[in-house]
């Protein structure tokens, strides 16, 4: 049942995948890409990883797909585009990416990956293990993080001023 | 316990290798999107899913191995991945006001 459940999940992430490709409409780019991030925090569940499945909701389909969904309003992006990528480009993108993929896969074809283990520890992705872990081994890593967020705000910040004072 | 057994049964049923496949083909899709579009935003959409395969490949190793580490780090790749779509559309909108155009294919003033 399980087995089944994951083939399903995964099957509904690469199509909707395949799909934000190859639509036109950024909009319905966007909204294919949250599809496909719901499935992905269903796979983490089922990977019983609860707490890295409800900052993935939280943080992507919740934060970055919204932010996306209003940079994409507030542009307006009914404007035309006029310069076209020519099929040739078209053609050796495609042609790149299935080829890594074809690389990858055969690499990875005949790897041992070792034995499926036969006792799973179950509340190695629950938040309190999670938060021991990253409040001891990951703590400096914990706080540079917070660093990057404000270096974050204020570079967007100065961004948006500085576009203020030139006009 | 029943949970316990539960877990036990999806990951004997579901082997490693198919999650690597499957975080494989997620990323080359990711790729073939960067390539393909010349909508910044779709960039940027592609980016976050390849960024997203590799999570859940580190995810998978994390459980099928028994080591929590990995799981703190899809949470600083998380952490990153929020910072850069920050920037990123910020830089987009500034771009945008200037030159009116999302276009990766307008943006070549760097290019010589």
């Amino acid at each position: 049942m399980t087995a089944i459940l994951f083939y399903i999940l995964s099957a509904i992430c690469i199509i909707s995948s395949i799909l934000m490709i190859f639509h036109k409409n950024a909009m319905y780019s966007v909204l294919f890409l949250l599809i496909c991030f719901f499935s992905v925090a269903g796979l983490y569940v089922m990977l019983n990883a609860q707490f890295l499945a409800i900052v993935h909701i939280i943080v992507y389909a919740g934060a970055i797909m919204v932010l996306f969904l209003y940079v994409i309003m507030f542009l307006n992006m009914s404007t035309p585009i006029t310069i076209r990528k020519s099929k040739l480009v078209m053609g050796i993108a495609v042609f790149t990416g299935s080829s890594l993929c074809f690389v990858l896969v055969t690499a990875l074809w005949a790897t041992n990956f070792g034995q499926n283990p036969a006792i799973v520890n179950q509340d190695i992705g629950l938040a309190s293990t999670l938060g021991k872990v990253l409040f001891n081994e990951f703590l400096i890593p914990f706080e540079v993080s917070s660093v990057l967020f404000l270096s974050s705000m204020v570079g967007i910040v100065i961004f948006n001023k500085k576009e203020q004072k030139d006009e | 316990m029943n949970d316990i057994s539960q877990l036990q049964d999806q990951l004997r049923l579901v082997p490693l290798e198919h999650y690597v496949f499957l975080c494989i083909l997620l990323f080359c899709i990711g790729l073939t999107g960067v390539l393909l579009r010349r909508n910044m935003i779709n960039v940027f959409l592609s980016i976050e899913l390849m960024l997203n395969s590799i999570n859940l490949l580190a995810v998978a190793f994390s459980v099928y191995y028994n080591d929590p580490n990995a799981q703190a780090f899809v949470f600083f790749i998380m952490v990153v991945a929020a910072a850069e779509v920050a920037v990123g559309l910020a830089m987009l909108v500034m771009i945008y006001r200037n030159v009116q155009t999302v276009d990766i294919n307008a943006l070549n003033n760097l290019k010589w």
